[in-house]
């Protein structure tokens, strides 16, 4: 699967929360690979696990109570696990930026606008304080906000929850990065908001060519930019491939189901579908296949051996043996 | 919640959930991984019920254990020396037969004495703790439930005559105190006269004036609470405890009355907090009573964070009777506490170093074992810091 | 922000009326009297008792009490009872004494918790963390009077030097450097003991703070931009966690006059605090009522610059 023009790939991620009597297996044996230039989609539910593999490929997964468990991170052919706190810090913010959830609480409120961006360039960066300023206007204006001399003397409260995000965006450019891991970056937003920062990031992404991994639940964002999509379910990637593959021709149930319960015109009227029951604690998931308890397609095999992943050509997989090919799939990979 | 549980049931979700677990034994587990927590809720109980049995063992005209037995023979023996049986009289042997702590300097025994200190100890922890939570739950309550209403007019000219002619009779002034409060009187009446105008539509100028809104409910009694924290707190106590004549009693209520300021905030944060919530405001559309939206919705809610701060505030109450004690006030000399002893013990420091030590160490362990409660009792009934272990 | 500090005064004004309504019938409504005109005292005649009643106004109703105290006291004519000294002179002369035992313990306070109480945090559920925990609850509960014999002892026993009163006895003669080294000696021990409790209570809490700091969203920002660990704790995350502490420079005001009661009784200083204790045994009125409304004062000047501090420090608030 390494594909040598990927820029990160990550293979077989697993990485536990350790209480004192349970083992939440919050990522379970993740691999998907981001080339250059892409935009991958990491889609599921919350807490299956889509934000704790960002953090991990940033290295800021808590430890403990966390733990990685297994697998390896790629990141242009080097394993980002071996490294050690001073080199992971270079590759942070410098290589590898992440832009967060909650524009609102994600800067830090004492400190000017400024500030936290020029410190972004500061870090990684050899430059006279003249050139920060002017580098940190020059992101302002790449980002579309207007008056960036005036805003870099502002404090975070002092702007709108859009305005905010599209700081968090500028920090997260300011030094070029190859990959930017954007994790629901708009989920905190109103809808005409998410609309501009969504085109922002696709036109950066085009000028800087970078590489984007886009955290999300919302199938709608999904179709709108991604290149490639994975679809997580309780830890595990339940289905990746190509966006139209995925989209048009869903091979997991889950991903079936998922699709099954947006809204669209030819629905009109009707009933929407809604996946019975809810993801499993990861601390006490079902054997086998952990979709198996929701699953419309269960046979008995489901709950006892472990699916393995199904390929139907062009990059498109699927972890569902029961479904491939009138069920002759393979249980293990 | 309830939705999607129903929702699993019905198509038989045979995956292994996580096991469901009562509050009880949610707290207990959380709790139980805080050993100082739990080492300091062991020695709670044990002080508990050594208080009680001291209690039982001291009192009464010819009690087991005589804490009052001056023994002139036997004084400023070492902890664990035997009594001089040859000089002492047959009534006056200790029961024990030994001296477990010492004798002090009048020959009585320190162990009986340490036992009956230990009532007084637990008595003053308790009630004035009880005192101050009663007073804090009340008019904290108050502030946030009623908060943003405001006092009218007419009640607090009522309020202004009863006060004024109340302090004016204690002052000694009989007829000008009783014509005010008569006037307080008279503005109930008039108040209760009004009732009528003022449901009417149009109202004269006169009702509109009496029912004038003044200041907010939360602002007086979040004043109260500021005038008594201009008080440096021990001081006070101290003022007042020398004043009145001494007695324990005095102690626990004047321990109560000056310390119920930190409940009372507590409460009032906690109540404005709840009233916003979903359920005091679902209980408020089904049209349930103020009285029982108070006491069956929002108490339990809010009992945690008194629960602990009652904790800690015995170990403070404790500690404050014990430096009342070695001051010499409180509770008067030939009934021992813990303070008193050690007091006593001061001058002794050098020949007789375990009348110092063992009431001092014996503070030092209650007091650390009720904060090390409290504090664990505060981890995990905060849900904050619930989340981050 | 001119609105807001006129308020926050008028406000302060009223309450600091009322405290001295409240202290004052406190006093006064108590049962008992002053010994100087208690009719079983032996010391004193009828008409010396009368006299004395006469003089400091006991025959009057109590308002007209509360009023002739308020006016002496503004006027800085109150004397005490006890001597017939100014209170405002007496008061000055013990303040200057409780002064240098104020300045080291607050110094020793917050030089001392506030890297406790950070180390702890950033290593939380260490072994560092988890003793000075223990530590620091086994200073809060200790009784100060019981710690203050055990530091005698150790003291006297180990370094032979005199801790009791301001200096040693007869000392004025010596050289300075050996004064100097006895007021020192002196100072010590009094001021550690009323640090200790200001310790371990301001260490948990700078501890707490710091927690509650290091789990917010932006210390995460700040890791993911490749900060190193040390610019993460002390730029970021503590530069939030101060602001509340910022606001307890005012709160510090109050123990100027509070002193300890107990510590100055043990170890004979001649601080405000003792003082306090022996007007209280002597039903010094004047003195006692003087001592609880400077010292009601200076908690609402406290508060008062507190949140003239928050207002400084923290961006999100403005007027």
């Amino acid at each position: 699967m390494a594909d040598n023009k990927a820029l990160l790939s990550v293979e077989e991620l697993k990485v536990y929360f350790r209480s004192e009597d349970e083992v939440a297996r919050a990522v379970d044996g993740v691999s998907f690979d981001v080339g250059r230039e892409e935009t991958v989609c990491l889609v599921g539910e919350s807490g299956c696990g889509k934000t704790v593999t960002a953090l991990s490929v940033m290295g800021l997964v808590p430890i403990p109570p966390g733990e990685i468990a297994g697998g390896k991170i790629l990141f242009r052919a080097k394993n980002l696990l071996d490294f050690n706190d001073s080199d992971m810090q270079k590759v942070r913010g410098n290589q590898i930026a992440m832009i967060f959830q909650e524009p609102l609480t994600s800067l830090n409120p004492v400190f000017t606008i400024g500030d936290q961006i020029g410190e972004a360039i500061q870090i990684h960066q050899t430059a006279t304080q003249s050139e920060v300023v002017e580098r940190s206007q020059q992101l302002l204006k790449d980002v579309g906000i207007a008056d960036p001399a005036q805003r870099l003397r502002d404090y975070p409260h002092q702007l709108s929850g859009g305005q905010r995000q599209r700081v968090m965006i500028a920090m997260a450019l300011a030094c070029d990065p190859d990959l930017v891991i954007a994790d629901e970056p708009t989920t905190a937003l109103d809808v005409t908001v998410q609309a501009q920062i969504l085109r922002l990031l696709d036109t950066i992404q085009k000028m800087r060519s970078m590489s984007v991994l886009y955290i999300t639940h919302d199938l709608g964002v999904v179709s709108k930019i991604a290149d490639r999509i994975c679809v997580m379910y309780a830890g595990i990637i339940a289905e990746q491939g190509n966006k139209d593959a995925v989209l048009k021709t869903p091979k997991h149930p889950y991903t079936q189901a998922l699709l099954a319960s947006l809204p669209n015109r030819e629905k009109r009227g009707q009933r929407l579908y809604s996946i019975p029951g809810t993801v499993p604690n990861p601390a006490y998931k079902p054997d086998g296949c952990p979709f198996h308890p929701r699953c419309q397609h269960t046979i008995q095999n489901c709950s006892e051996q472990y699916p393995g992943m199904c390929d139907y050509g062009d990059g498109h997989h699927a972890r569902c043996p029961v479904l491939f090919e009138g069920g002759k799939g393979n249980w293990c990979d | 919640m309830q939705n999607t549980e129903t929702d699993a049931q019905d198509i038989q979700l045979d995956a292994p959930l996580a096991p469901k677990r009562t509050r009880l034994e949610e707290f207990w587990r959380l709790f139980r991984k805080n050993k100082l927590a739990i080492a300091g809720m062991v020695f709670f109980i044990l002080f508990f019920f050594l208080a009680i049995a001291g209690f039982g063992l001291t009192r009464g005209d010819n009690p087991l254990l005589d804490p009052a037995m001056v023994r002139l023979q036997d004084k400023l023996r070492p902890p664990l020396a035997k009594p001089n049986l040859e000089r002492l009289q047959a009534n006056e042997i200790p029961r024990l037969g030994v001296y477990i702590f010492g004798t002090d300097d009048l020959g009585r025994d320190v162990f009986a004495r340490m036992l009956q200190g230990s009532w007084v100890s637990l008595t003053v922890g308790f009630v004035a703790v009880g005192i101050a939570v009663l007073i804090g739950i009340f008019l904290g309550g108050i502030a946030g439930y009623y908060g943003n209403r405001h006092i009218r007019v007419g009640q607090l000219l009522a309020a202004a005559f009863f006060i004024v002619g109340a302090l004016l009779l204690v002052g000694k002034l009989i007829w000008s105190g009783s014509a005010l409060l008569i006037g307080g009187a008279g503005c109930i009446f008039i108040s209760i006269l009004m009732k009528k105008a003022a449901k009417a539509k149009t109202k004269s100028a006169g009702t509109r004036f009496w029912y004038f809104n003044t200041i907010s409910i939360d602002t007086v009694v979040m004043r109260f609470v500021d005038i008594m924290l201009c008080f440096p707190s021990f001081f006070l106590i101290l003022t007042v405890v020398a004043l009145l004549p001494a007695s324990i009693y005095n102690i626990m209520i004047v321990i109560g009355l000056t310390s119920w300021m930190g409940t009372t905030r507590f409460v009032r944060a906690e109540f404005l907090s709840l009233r916003e919530q979903d359920f005091v405001a679902a209980a408020r559309a089904l049209g349930l009573s103020n009285f029982r939206i108070i006491f069956r919705h929002m108490v339990p809610n809010a009992v945690a964070p008194v629960l602990v701060s009652a904790t800690i505030g015995i170990a403070t109450a404790i500690l404050t009777e014990a430096g009342l004690s070695f001051l010499g006030f409180g509770v008067p000399p030939p009934h021992a506490t813990w303070g008193n002893i050690l007091s006593d013990g001061q001058r002794f420091i050098f020949d007789a170093p375990w009348l110092t030590f063992v009431p001092g160490i014996a503070i030092l362990i209650v007091v650390l074992s009720f904060n090390l409660f409290g504090e664990g009792l505060r981890d995990v009934l905060n849900p904050k810091l619930r989340e981050r272990n | 922000m001119i609105s807001f500090i006129g308020r926050s005064i008028v406000q302060k004004i009223i309450t600091l009326f009322f405290v001295s309504i409240v202290s004052f019938l406190i006093i006064h409504l108590a049962p008992g009297e002053p010994s100087q005109v208690d009719p079983m005292n032996p010391k004193f005649t009828r008409e010396m008792v009368e006299r004395f009643r006469t003089e400091f106004h006991l025959d009057k109703p109590l308002y007209r009490q509360y009023l002739y105290f308020f006016r002496d006291l503004f006027s800085g004519k109150t004397i005490s009872w006890k001597d017939n000294q100014p209170v405002f002179k007496k008061i000055w002369e013990r303040f200057l004494n409780s002064l240098p035992l104020f300045i080291v313990g607050t110094i020793l306070t917050w030089t001392i918790s506030f890297p406790v109480g950070i180390r702890s945090a950033i290593f939380r559920g260490g072994i560092y963390d988890r003793s000075s925990t223990f530590f620091a609850y086994l200073l809060i509960s200790i009784p100060g009077f019981f710690f203050a014999y055990i530091l005698i002892i150790f003291v006297v026993n180990q370094f032979h030097v005199p801790v009791i009163g301001m200096e040693t006895f007869g000392i004025g003669d010596t050289a300075w450097m050996n004064r100097a080294m006895d007021r020192i000696w002196h100072l010590l021990l009094p001021s550690l003991l009323g640090a200790t409790g200001g310790i371990a209570v301001l260490s948990r809490y700078v501890r707490s703070q710091m927690l509650e700091v290091e789990g917010q969203d932006y210390v995460r920002t700040a890791k993911a931009k490749g900060l190193t660990p040390d610019q993460v704790h002390y730029k970021h995350a503590l530069r939030n966690a101060l602001l509340p502490f910022v606001t307890m420079f005012g709160l510090i005001l109050p123990g100027l006059i509070g002193g300890s009661v107990i510590i100055e009784s043990i170890f004979a200083w001649p601080g405000m605090g003792r003082m306090a204790y022996e007007a209280i045994l002597a039903r010094d009125y004047p003195i006692i009522l003087t001592l609880n409304f400077v010292s009601a004062v200076l908690v609402l000047i406290g508060t008062f610059i507190s949140d003239l501090l928050y207002l400084v420090v923290d961006p999100r608030i403005r007027l």
